[in-house]
């Protein structure tokens, strides 16, 4: 009978349960039941959060690898600039990329981001815009980006202009205070998130008077709404300029955009203009206030600080110089030649050129000046008014052009020129925009991202001590929560892009500050599909997409992977134990993650305990190797690589056109092969053209080409949209053989 | 002999591996250490099924003698590979757990109501937090009759376990 036989099993397990509180209502067994339910069900619960940890780990450190991996390629670009000859054609192809912003007046500028010849056409159903600039634009601009409506270039373009306009005149530190009882709000990374900025507004209020905010870096990259994201927050920057501060990341910088997606969604969404946007963009970025610092107390900036920090310093920079932070002081060509063979780091530079004296105030003490609501008129000859008084302090006559003239003029150069100080700048700026905290204290490099520094909690008190400041806010770092403090509650992490690595990977957040400087958070999370995901869904979908990307990795490391097993295999029998797995795993990928823990997800069948890895790698398989492609390892190449073959693809297509002639293709192949320093012979790159469909003109799409390496991530996506049952994530997912990477025979990529 | 002595070595110190793995996911500040309120996540996901109580007297054992909310790497690691190596808080077997909630069925109805389940869950045993109920109606029950099938749930439960 079921309740004997129900009493008799429960009584063996009575020994490992504890004496529990008795329930005069219900009988023993029932409590029993409960007991044991309550227990498996909390066990369940625990390893679902194990779970969403390990996932975490898993985008986490794929995306400070991705950081370092561009840092990489670009210190490699410099070292080319370097020390190759200026006639090879590998330095040419990205020479462009070092040149200083061509020499030009500013009224040379003005002619060439002119904007009114442009049409906009009588069908254009879009918002327009009105300058000076009203508030009821800036809301408007809003709600028509929120119904998905795009802003004509002609409007873009002149936007952006008076947008640069304004920000020539900023100094590089915000001054900003909560007198009459302002409140701040306080927003951390967007990364292109329209529906975060939105939800944020709707919670919080439009900027306005009486609601002054503060952005802080990284508006741009990753979202699909990054322009439009720029062009609210610059709108509402021009509506209200003392109210609206934005602080520059180290995503606002076009190096950065090649390789995260902004610079393609310009191209895409601004096919005719899209290359002068972006130059202006790139003015603008250079331009971007590094420091807000509230009621003299709260120091806000994007990235974090250093044991070299100091704001006295960073008052003085010339920010515009850094058009991107990744780009050490500018070498001249004469110094190059004059270098010797072996100079790897890159802050030795020999620099011989004149030091731009600062058109910024020399204290964070000062306040700038009020810049008043006027119209266009009267802000543009403020402007004018504001750099001629500056110029006039700085015992210049010249104007801003010329001094760019004069600074790539190979004649001068001044004794007084301070090269050390150059350099100083340079890391007090990258510093500030790249930067972690860590636990312990002391400052290293941080080797994770490639730039800036990891400081501790003694670094925070210094520095904080140095300028009188209570409280550092920062961004730059995701947080499941959108905030984190530490260092004692001395600085603040805050993130405002929720779902930023999947649906349902975290939430965002935003600061409220008032007078007495104490900071309140309020979270959101966007999407409404987030909102009715139990969690048990949200992890396995955010856990899927995570295991994706990780397949990819393993792929593209197979040769690497294959060798580290074989080295736990001396007797070649093909079967690994497991532990040697995890080990194998580590030492060949580096990202740090806890393999024991993800190993139930990513291995499905072991013999007596043991792998066979031959065949694990055959169930991974996202495709299969294209017959007629004889080199595999090149696919290998193409997978382990794809962001930094896309990023240079980018780079040499100076017209952004989008295309790229064969024989660019296989400049980039070899560009990538001498930074890798593997060997990419010239036969295995043809074989790789011939089988890509050339336009009738014999160039490659570049899209088209990057778009097949996705194509496999994508009809998983639409799988997995389409099922949310939050079933448990297979890891092999039956393939569909023409859905493959580079088809075969077929002339179209499908 | 020698060769079990050897195979034992190698297993405990797979064992100490995978707690090293387990424990290093909430070690935030990288210094050996996890919230002590991370605890009870790392020993079930490595396989355990301990109660509230065991768990608290678990913890009681390792922390340090004046309460610091951190436990340690050291003291984790003997006290947890005791816990493996002598399976202490073995898995429960799916029939067991069935007919766990057969017993809560008193009418035998083959479904539980939300509301009964919630006052065994709330009010018996070592009782569930609101969050914890809400966590496990949302994804127990069928949100049309407010029901939970408890055989299907446990089903569903069991085949995402590993």
């Amino acid at each position: 009978m079921p309740g004997i036989v129900v009493r008799a099993q429960f009584s063996e397990l009575q020994s490992v349960f504890f004496p529990c509180q008795h329930s005069a209502s219900f009988s023993v067994p029932a409590m029993r039941a409960a007991l044991l339910i309550q227990r498996w069900y909390r066990q369940y619960v625990a390893r679902l959060e194990m779970r969403r940890r390990c996932t975490w780990n898993i985008f986490q450190s794929m995306e400070y690898a991705g950081e370092q991996n561009q840092i990489k390629l670009y210190k490699f670009f410099s070292y080319l600039m370097d020390h190759f000859t200026p006639a090879s054609s590998e330095r040419n192809l990205i020479a462009h990329i070092f040149r200083e912003n061509e020499v030009c007046r500013d009224a040379e500028w003005e002619r060439y981001f002119n904007y009114k010849n442009i049409e906009v056409p009588e069908f254009y159903s879009g918002p327009h815009l009105n300058f000076p600039l009203t508030a009821t634009n800036a809301t408007e601009l809003v709600e028509a980006f929120r119904t998905k409506q795009q802003l004509h270039s002609r409007y873009v373009l002149q936007l952006l202009v008076e947008t640069w306009k304004l920000l020539r005149i900023l100094p590089n530190i915000n001054h900003v205070s909560t007198c009459h009882s302002k409140e701040i709000t306080i927003c951390g990374d967007l990364h292109g998130h329209l529906e975060d900025l939105l939800l944020v507004f709707y919670k919080n209020g439009l900027p306005s008077m009486e609601t002054p905010y503060v952005f802080n870096g990284d508006f741009v990259d990753r979202g699909k709404n990054s322009m439009e994201i720029l062009l609210i927050l610059f709108a509402f920057l021009l509506v209200y300029p003392n109210d609206v501060h934005l602080n520059r990341g180290n995503h606002e910088d076009h190096i950065v955009n090649l390789r995260y997606g902004f610079t393609k969604e310009v191209l895409g969404k601004y096919r005719v203009h899209g290359k002068k946007i972006l130059k202006l963009l790139q003015k603008i970025y250079s331009w971007l206030p590094l420091a807000s610092v509230i009621d003299q107390k709260v120091l806000i900036l994007h990235g974090g600080i250093s044991d070299t920090t100091d704001l006295d310093i960073i008052a003085k920079v010339d920010r515009h110089r850094y058009v991107s932070t990744l780009r050490p002081p500018k070498q001249r060509k004469s110094s190059a030649k004059n270098k010797q063979s072996d100079q790897d780091s890159w802050d030795e530079d020999n620099m011989t050129r004149r030091r731009v004296r600062s058109m910024t105030y020399s204290s964070p003490g000062v306040s700038r000046p009020e810049v008043q609501r006027h119209s266009l008129q009267t802000l543009s000859s403020q402007v004018e008014e504001e750099l001629r008084e500056r110029r006039r302090r700085a015992g210049f006559s010249l104007s801003h052009g010329d001094l760019h003239n004069s600074l790539s003029s190979d004649s001068d150069s001044d004794p007084g020129e301070n090269l050390e100080t150059d350099a100083e700048d340079w890391k007090q700026v990258v510093d500030m925009l790249w930067s972690d905290p860590m636990p312990i204290d002391g400052c290293v490099p941080n080797e994770v991202r490639g730039g800036g520094c990891y400081w501790g909690p003694d670094i925070t008190r210094e520095v904080l001590e140095k300028h009188n400041l209570q409280l550092l806010i920062r961004s730059h770092e995701c947080k499941q929560e959108g905030y984190e403090f530490c260092h004692n509650r001395k600085v603040l992490t805050i993130f405002s892009a929720s779902n930023y690595y999947e649906v349902g990977s975290n939430r965002g957040a935003y600061i409220r500050l008032g007078p007495d400087l104490v900071p309140h958070l309020i979270q959101y999370q966007a999407s409404r599909s987030t909102r009715d995901l139990t969690l048990r869904q949200s992890v396995g979908r955010t856990e899927r997409s995570a295991l994706r990307a990780l397949r990819e990795q393993l792929f593209a490391h197979k040769s690497d992977l294959i060798s580290a097993f074989q080295e736990f295999d001396p007797e070649q029998t093909g079967l690994i134990s497991l532990n040697h797995w995890a080990t194998a795993m580590e030492s060949v990928l580096q990202l740090g993650l806890p393999w024991r823990m993800l190993r139930s997800q990513l291995v499905n069948h072991t013999q007596d305990g043991k792998l066979n890895y031959q065949s694990w790698f055959k169930e991974l398989a996202i495709m299969e190797p294209n017959t007629q492609l004889a080199h595999t390892n090149l696919l290998e190449t193409l997978y382990k690589h794809h962001s930094n073959l896309e990023t240079i693809f980018r780079i040499i297509d100076t017209d952004n056109s989008g295309l790229i002639s064969f024989e660019e293709f296989r400049q980039t192949w070899r560009l990538l092969s001498s930074h890798l320093q593997i060997d990419i012979s010239d036969e295995a790159i043809s074989d790789l053209a011939q089988s890509i469909d050339f336009n009738k003109d014999g160039s490659i799409d570049i899209n088209e080409f990057m778009e097949a390496f996705r194509l496999v991530d994508r009809t998983q996506q639409e799988r997995s949209n389409s099922t949310l049952s939050g079933v448990h994530p297979h890891l092999l997912q039956s393939e569909h053989p023409t859905k493959t990477l580079l088809v075969s025979a077929s002339p179209h990529f499908v | 002999m020698a060769e079990d002595r050897e195979n034992a070595e190698a297993i405990i110190s797979e064992v100490h591996k995978k707690i090293s793995d387990a424990f290093d996911v909430f070690d935030h500040e990288r210094n050996k250490t996890v919230d002590v309120r991370e605890i009870g996540t790392i020993i079930r996901s490595l396989g355990c099924f301990p109660t509230e109580g065991e768990l608290q007297e678990f913890i009681t054992e390792i922390e340090e003698e004046e309460a610091t909310g951190y436990i340690r790497f050291e003291r984790f690691l003997p006290t947890m590979t005791k816990l493996l190596m002598e399976r202490k808080f073995r898995p429960i077997p799916e029939d067991l757990l069935l007919q766990a909630f057969e017993v809560l069925d008193q009418e035998k109805k083959g479904h539980l109501g939300t509301e009964e389940l919630t006052k065994y869950m709330t009010q018996d045993g070592e009782p569930f937090t609101q969050e914890e109920m809400e966590e496990m109606l949302s994804a127990a029950a069928d949100p049309d009759k407010n029901v939970i099938f408890y055989k299907d749930f446990v089903s569903m439960l069991t085949v995402d376990d590993k």
